[in-house]
């Protein structure tokens, strides 16, 4: 069934917000219950089975609370900078493909766009550190800011790495190179790819703030960072942007890498394949939370620009020397 | 120094870290003058859960002030039910039969783990990692467990009395605490495996938050805080008291004199924990717990009475002068947190924040006992 055009649109909005409401609800839940078996307790139990309606407790509570807005503050940013978070997140959505034909626009500048969008994230935590008017989240979103500068950077030329293989920025079309077969996903394409993918990880835990680069809300140092004071659901669109935002770095880490949609054994349709890498990785991102210490800003740095950067530039060279100087020896037209 | 001389000039900020952050486990306040990310000054703010527990010494019986050591330092309180005995039982003149002496080294060493453990997940949990604080709760627990079933409590513990103990230990107890210790040694290799080799508690503690050797004297600095700075001294052994001559043991000590030389001396501290009371267990006498001639109301002859003890913090000294009444007339009590938490202000100075959180960390503060 194809819908016409401006109800497709609708559909897709409305799909992908409840996707990610959805999602950031369950993906708390899951992270809670991670934890807990990492941490030998069980997690969330009593809230329905396998403690599955918390999320829903929690949501009642967090929109029944009231938006505290303190004094002092500066009430536009402090209440517009949520919606700078989640927002862009929303955007991001947009050129995602979850299968062949489960894309809401398959532009071909997708992967510029969602790094365009991407950037505006940061934006979202300067402003709701500075408008808080509270010295912790000016700490905390000076540190969002410089994290996310650095590392957008070692980002950036692994995707400027993966645009020269795959000579496309639409990600259906980066999708639909890597049929056939797991030998076939960018991963594997070459012996650089591996390395690729890890500095294309690393970055991406850090451009979400995620453990063990959650300096932007290290708690025992910063208390909660920029969202220190916020209550209710601005609180909870910071929470939920940070949930989108997880989900985009593991979905286009997957889509880039790991075949997206593409089945490597020919049974249950793409869009499952997708989701069940997508969540793989966000459930390694939550198994390394739960396992390593927080990293200090210098340390964050310093792996930023002494060795991811040098090493993505390297795998940049190395991988255009590989495309057009590795055929002119061989003789390969 | 010369990023702090130059930010004399510029603009700085007032941070106040507490009385309510996570980082102070308790309700200490540091003010902090900030410049940026940088410690310019830092001046510890106490006395927000004081509760005069000297000038309560002043006003109760020797017998009932027992109760009060314990919630000095309330993680390893112990340690202060034993220097409180000690020193009435050194103005008093009573000898402790040997089980009990024992016993005391047997539970004070339980206990000592019990709050090198906590601190262990408290400290790594000062610096971001979430996880060994539940590890380390796991096995507390047992420990815990096991002091309840002899003293009755799980935290506040009044197991000591002058000349003896409350109650003898059962059998029960002795197979437990050599259950725990088996468990404990499978168990630490996990911890270090977890936490102690990770690259980046290693970059956040190596050669951070240095603490020389001459200000830890400047300051009174003891316990894990001054052997981590190199210097070898720990009351257990270099005043010998109770049955500890009789046992074997080594006092860890490392010389760097950094975050992780104080991290270091706590696991190994564990592991001499665990040969004591293998030890005393092995050698345990048969006999009474509470010598026979302890007077019902004590009345120590008047003097100046001082003695130490080694608390998991370090150096726990009492003072008591005594009038001859059922009173005591002033009671000092010298905690060692105390004196390790009055070089923050110094040591953190020019440190970045999260280092100086990991500074505070390591010193292992329990507010009640800085502020008594």
């Amino acid at each position: 069934m194809i819908l016409s055009e401006p109800w497709r649109l609708l559909v897709f909005v409305a799909g992908i917000i409840a996707f990610i409401a959805l999602n950031a609800a369950y993906l708390v839940w899951l992270e809670r219950k991670v934890a807990g078996h990492i941490q030998r307790r069980i997690g969330p139990k009593e809230v329905g089975p396998f403690g599955l309606l918390q999320p829903l407790a929690d949501g009642i509570k967090l929109m029944s609370k009231q938006l505290l807005v303190p004094k002092g503050v500066d009430p536009l940013l402090f209440k517009v900078a949520p919606l700078l978070v989640l927002v862009p997140a929303v955007m991001s959505f947009v050129t995602i493909p979850f299968s062949e034909k489960l894309v809401a626009r398959n532009i071909d500048i997708g992967l510029l766009m969602i790094f365009a969008f991407a950037s505006v994230n940061v934006m979202g935590l300067l402003l709701g550190g500075w408008g808080s008017n509270n010295k912790y989240a000016v700490i905390s979103a000076a540190r969002a800011v410089s994290q996310n500068v650095a590392y957008e950077i070692p980002m950036l030329i692994t995707v400027v790495t993966m645009i020269m293989l795959t000579h496309t920025m639409n990600l259906n079309e980066i999708v639909i190179q890597q049929a056939g077969g797991v030998w076939n996903w960018h991963i594997f394409a070459n012996p650089l790819m591996p390395i690729a993918f890890l500095i294309f990880f690393i970055c991406s835990l850090a451009e979400t703030n995620r453990a063990p680069f959650d300096l932007g809300e290290a708690e025992s140092e910063l208390i909660a960072g920029f969202h220190t004071e916020y209550s209710g659901m601005g609180f909870g669109v910071f929470f939920m942007g940070e949930y989108a935002n997880i989900i985009i770095g593991c979905g286009l880490a997957t889509i880039l890498f790991l075949g997206g949609w593409q089945c490597p054994f020919g049974i249950l349709p793409g869009w499952w394949w997708f989701l069940a890498k997508v969540y793989f990785l966000i459930f390694c991102v939550m198994w390394i939370r739960w396992t390593y210490p927080r990293t200090t800003l210098w340390g964050l740095l310093n792996l930023s620009w002494k060795i991811l950067i040098p090493f993505s530039l390297l795998i940049l060279l190395l991988t255009g020397a590989m495309i057009k100087v590795w055929p002119l020896i061989t003789g390969a037209s | 120094m010369n990023d702090l001389a130059r930010s004399q000039n510029q603009e700085t900020f007032v941070l106040n870290l507490g009385p309510q952050h996570p980082a102070t486990h308790g309700v200490l306040r540091v003010k902090l003058t900030m410049d940026g990310e940088y410690v310019v000054h830092a001046e510890p703010v106490l006395g927000y859960v004081h509760r005069m527990h000297e000038k309560m010494g002043e006003n109760r019986t020797w017998a009932q002030f027992m109760p009060n050591t314990a919630r000095l330092d309330y993680l390893g309180a112990l340690s202060y039910n034993h220097g409180y005995v000690k020193v009435v039982e050194q103005a008093m003149g009573i000898e402790v039969p040997e089980r009990a002496e024992y016993l005391r080294v047997i539970t004070v060493e339980l206990n000592r783990i019990a709050s090198h453990l906590l601190w262990y997940g408290a400290f790594v949990l000062d610096l971001g990692g979430f996880t060994p604080l539940l590890y380390a709760f796991d096995d507390r627990e047992h420990v815990l467990d096991l002091l309840e079933s002899v003293t009755g409590s799980r935290l506040t513990f009044c197991y000591f009395r002058f000349g003896g103990l409350y109650n003898d230990v059962d059998d029960n107890f002795v197979g437990g605490a050599r259950a725990f210790i088996k468990r404990l040694r499978r168990r630490l290799p996990d911890y270090h495996n977890l936490v102690t080799k990770n690259i980046i508690l290693i970059k956040r503690l190596k050669d951070v938050g240095v603490l020389s050797a001459e200000m830890c004297r400047k300051y009174g600095a003891t316990g894990p805080v001054l052997r981590g700075s190199g210097v070898d001294y720990d009351v257990r052994r270099n005043e010998p008291y109770s049955v500890y001559p009789e046992l074997d043991f080594e006092v860890p000590v490392y010389g760097e004199g950094d975050s992780m030389a104080r991290y270091m001396v706590r696991m190994d501290e564990i592991e001499q924990c665990m040969r004591i009371v293998e030890q005393a267990l092995d050698k345990l006498p048969e006999g009474p717990v509470v010598a026979e001639k302890v007077p019902k109301i004590l009345k120590p002859p008047p003097g100046d009475y001082y003695s130490a003890v080694e608390a998991a913090r370090g150096t726990f000294g009492i003072r008591i002068v005594s009038d001859g009444t059922n009173t005591p007339y002033r009671m000092k009590l010298r905690s060692p947190t105390f004196s390790n938490l009055s070089l923050f202000g110094e040591a953190s100075r020019g440190m970045l924040l999260p280092d100086a959180l990991a500074l505070m960390g390591s010193l292992d503060l329990v507010i009640p006992e800085i502020d008594r």
